[in-house]
């Protein structure tokens, strides 16, 4: 059987967790791998947090929030805007690959979009190799670089 | 520790597609798990009962029901456990309907990922701590804001029931658009006979503090307990010594042409009431265009007035009152029908719209209620009225703006009552949906109105009068009318500063600019945000009796509120550990709400819990981890992501 990735979402409870929720109102279908974990704002997501998740052996993580200008806490996703490029980079640093993480806005009213972001990310995962391997051979080339992780 | 964990079937909603027996049997392998059953509807009254139960003769100290979303029944099941003596915060829920069987087809695949959802639960549960719900007056005054009709049912509802209200309106006089209105659809009752005793009661009530010629400029605070800042302009006019006489607007030599409440056919003076039936009754000094605030020279108004009320000293004032709850009823803007070119508005005479029409018809109106061509004399031979300009048209509004085929019909009866006219209405649909709305049509019909179905392409100039080329969907074929007067039936569109308004109350919009209700069908008066309402036309297109309806419903939630007393709010806040504090106060740069102080003597943040709303931001953002959201402390999120990864790599194993 294939290798499918393992996928933790961070949903912001206001905005895209709702959509979510839309998403499985209006009976859209996305694949399995996803497991949403409910966070008040997006603004909660400390980049330690995302490590962690790769290294408990996440093959991608979902940073969903609302749409700037509408965070249910007036500005809380302006710090997840803020941190989450920074995070990216240093990710695609370290050797993960940027497509394992994704960083978007959507909205309580975009069931649809969320069903496709879902559809889309676990697409692009299944074209990577388990973030594990990617870390040995990582590992290989350049030897005791990733001992942090 | 002893954790109960219930599998809702949800009919077949859930069990439909996940083996909720199988989830059920295998979580109760998971570690302190007690107790793990399966049940048809959790929600259910028996349902409920089943943990109650089970939390007293088990005695349980943990709980975690897999059904729905905890947006639908989280207050439900955390309830059941306060019931049962269990704080409320020792419950989790997992989602394994909207985020499991609703959408994924497989039955196996679905499962798997139920159980991922249940031992993520499981496992995050066993690190959650009972948290103190913490109670908090609610101050019973009121700020509504928008002084239209939904605004003056929602303070009559409140002040009647013997509560504060503050009523803030931008414009000298309260009454809104509906003030502008000849009569009413369908019933034809003149709109100024039913609003303006309405008005009066406002503007004498006991328990109103009115507050005209003013506006909202800052809003802090959280349900029950906002403050508001409110700037009070200038009037120029002592409120206390004026008596509402009305000699200083006759004399006045300074004539301006009305923009607003004439939307621009009839004019006013300087010291100016947009209307005589306004509330409250005194003038403003419109300091643009007085003459002695241009030219420095006149105070003819201050001669003439024999109370000594006029001030140009006058300054504006900053007010700050403090409320429990607000009511956003900012109304709605007209289309603006220049934007249409090939209509001419603006550029051909004798093309009005549809508020303007209204004011022309409208006995207290620029013409006294004659319909009269630009040269204030001609009656039209041939009026044609244009639906849907600026509605259900990509270029503009994608939307029907819900009250222009009625108010077309309104306006082609009264012309047809006041003029000899050959009236032609150009529609998409005619959408009559109401009570004796279209009964209203019938009538309209047979009293000779001539429907053609089309919207026109082009209005111009021809023979002295206005061609409008369209075509006549019914005939299939083209069709030029002449008409001497054109009423363009605007669309209704959200105030220009209406995303402004809506950030400063912390409202979302939707993609319109019309502000988002907490729920389309089930909460269609409440916000996102806790305490704030909104009513009227500010949410989307309505009509009277419909904004009235909504003006009542978000009264009545606010009542709701306030007669509680007190008010639960948010226990999940955050709290600094002022051991490992090093006072970097980088949270404090971070937090949305400025909930959080620096302690100088000590040199440690701390976080002020009655401002907090539970956000985290600072958690995330704390370099030495001493922020700590309560109920989403990083040892719970993590335990909850090993949790779903954890029967994740079973799925793995196995395959």
């Amino acid at each position: 059987m294939a290798y499918e990735p393992k996928i933790i979402g961070f949903l912001c409870n206001w905005c895209s967790y709702a959509g979510a929720d839309l998403a499985g109102m209006s009976r859209l279908k996305y694949p399995p791998n996803l497991k949403i974990i409910r966070v008040p704002c997006s603004g909660r997501i400390s980049p330690e947090l995302v490590i962690r998740t790769f290294r408990e052996g996440a093959d991608g993580v979902m940073v969903l929030g609302c749409h700037i200008g509408d965070c249910h806490y007036s500005t809380g996703n302006h710090r997840t805007a803020r941190r989450m490029p920074v995070l990216k980079a240093l990710l695609e640093f370290t050797g993960i690959e940027p497509e394992r993480f994704l960083v978007k806005w959507i909205s309580a009213s975009e069931g649809e979009l969320f069903a496709e972001t879902v559809r889309e990310f676990t697409e692009g995962l299944r074209a990577l190799p388990p973030l594990q391997k990617t870390m040995q051979s990582a590992c290989e080339a350049w030897p005791g670089a990733f001992s942090a992780l | 520790m002893k954790i109960g964990v219930y599998i809702c079937h949800c009919g077949s909603n859930i069990a439909g597609t996940v083996d909720c027996e199988g989830v059920a049997r295998w979580a109760g392998t998971l570690p302190d798990v007690t107790v793990a059953r399966d049940y048809q509807f959790m929600c259910s009254t028996p349902g409920q009962a089943l943990i109650e139960d089970d939390i007293r003769e088990l005695g349980l100290d943990r709980v975690v029901v897999a059904s729905c979303s905890p947006q639908m029944h989280e207050a439900t099941f955390r309830n059941a456990c306060a019931r049962a003596g269990l704080n409320p915060y020792l419950f989790e829920m997992a989602n394994i309907r909207e985020h499991c069987s609703w959408v994924h087809d497989d039955r196996d695949e679905a499962t798997a990922k139920a159980k991922a959802l249940v031992e993520a639960a499981v496992l995050r549960v066993r690190h959650h701590q009972p948290l103190s719900i913490r109670k908090v007056p609610i101050n019973p005054a009121t700020l509504i804001v928008g002084g239209g009709i939904a605004g003056i049912q929602a303070t009559l509802e409140i002040a009647n029931s013997g509560f504060p209200v503050y009523l803030v309106e931008r414009e000298p006089s309260i009454g809104g658009h509906m003030a502008q209105l000849d009569k009413t659809f369908p019933t034809l009752d003149c709109s100024a006979c039913i609003l303006t005793p309405r008005m009066f009661e406002v503007g004498s009530h006991p328990n109103v503090t009115l507050l005209t010629y003013s506006e909202v400029e800052e809003v802090s605070g959280y349900v029950g307990n906002f403050t508001v800042r409110i700037r009070k302009r200038a009037r120029s006019v002592d409120e206390e010594k004026c008596t509402g006489c009305g000699t200083c607007e006759e004399k006045c030599p300074r004539r301006v042409v009305d923009e607003v409440f004439e939307v621009g056919l009839g004019k006013r003076k300087a010291i100016y009431r947009p209307f005589p039936q306004a509330v409250p009754q005194y003038p403003v000094i419109d300091r643009e265009h007085c003459l002695f605030f241009t030219k420095g020279r006149c105070k003819l108004c201050e001669e003439v007035c024999p109370t000594g009320a006029i001030d140009f000293s006058q300054e504006d004032q900053i007010l700050e009152i403090r409320v429990g709850n607000v009511i956003v009823a900012t109304g709605y803007d007209l289309f603006d029908c220049r934007r249409i070119s090939q209509y001419g508005y603006g550029r051909y005479p004798n093309i009005f719209t549809s508020l303007e029409f209204e004011r022309m018809s409208n006995a207290a109106g620029p013409t006294g209620g004659r319909i009269v061509l630009q040269d204030g004399e001609t009656e039209p031979e041939s009026i044609a009225v244009i639906h849907c300009v600026g509605s259900r048209d990509e270029n503009y509004h994608p939307y029907c703006s819900k009250i222009c085929c009625m108010y077309s019909l309104k306006l082609s009866h009264l012309a047809h009552e006041k003029t000899h006219a050959r009236i032609y209405e150009f529609y998409i649909d005619m959408r009559t949906g109401g009570k004796d709305y279209e009964e209203f049509y019938k009538r309209v019909q047979r009293e000779g109105v001539v429907f053609i179905n089309g919207r026109p392409a082009e209005i111009v100039p021809e023979e002295g009068r206005l061609a409008i080329y369209a075509e006549d969907r019914a005939l299939g074929r083209r069709v030029r009318v002449l008409a001497d007067l054109v009423v363009l039936s605007a669309a209704i569109e959200p105030r220009h500063d209406a995303r402004e308004v809506a950030r400063l109350f912390n409202i979302s919009c939707n993609k319109d600019g019309w502000f988002k209700e907490k729920h389309p069908k089930l909460d269609p008066v409440a916000t996102m945000t806790d305490g704030v309402f909104i009513a009227g036309c500010a949410q989307g297109p309505r009509d009277i009796p419909d904004t009235v309806a909504q003006g009542a419903a978000a009264a009545a939630r606010v009542l709701s509120i306030i007669e509680r007393g007190e008010l639960e709010v948010e226990a999940a806040t955050a709290i600094v550990n002022a051991a490992t504090c090093v006072g970097c106060q980088q949270c404090i740069q971070t937090c949305p709400y400025s909930a959080i102080e620096f302690l100088e003597d000590r040199g440690v943040a701390h976080v002020i819990e009655a401002l907090c709303k539970g956000c985290g931001t600072c958690a995330a953002a704390c370099p030495s981890k001493s922020i700590t959201l309560c109920h989403f402390t990083d040892r719970q999120l993590i335990a909850e992501m090993v949790g779903a990864m954890s029967a994740m790599w079973e799925e793995v194993v196995a395959a």
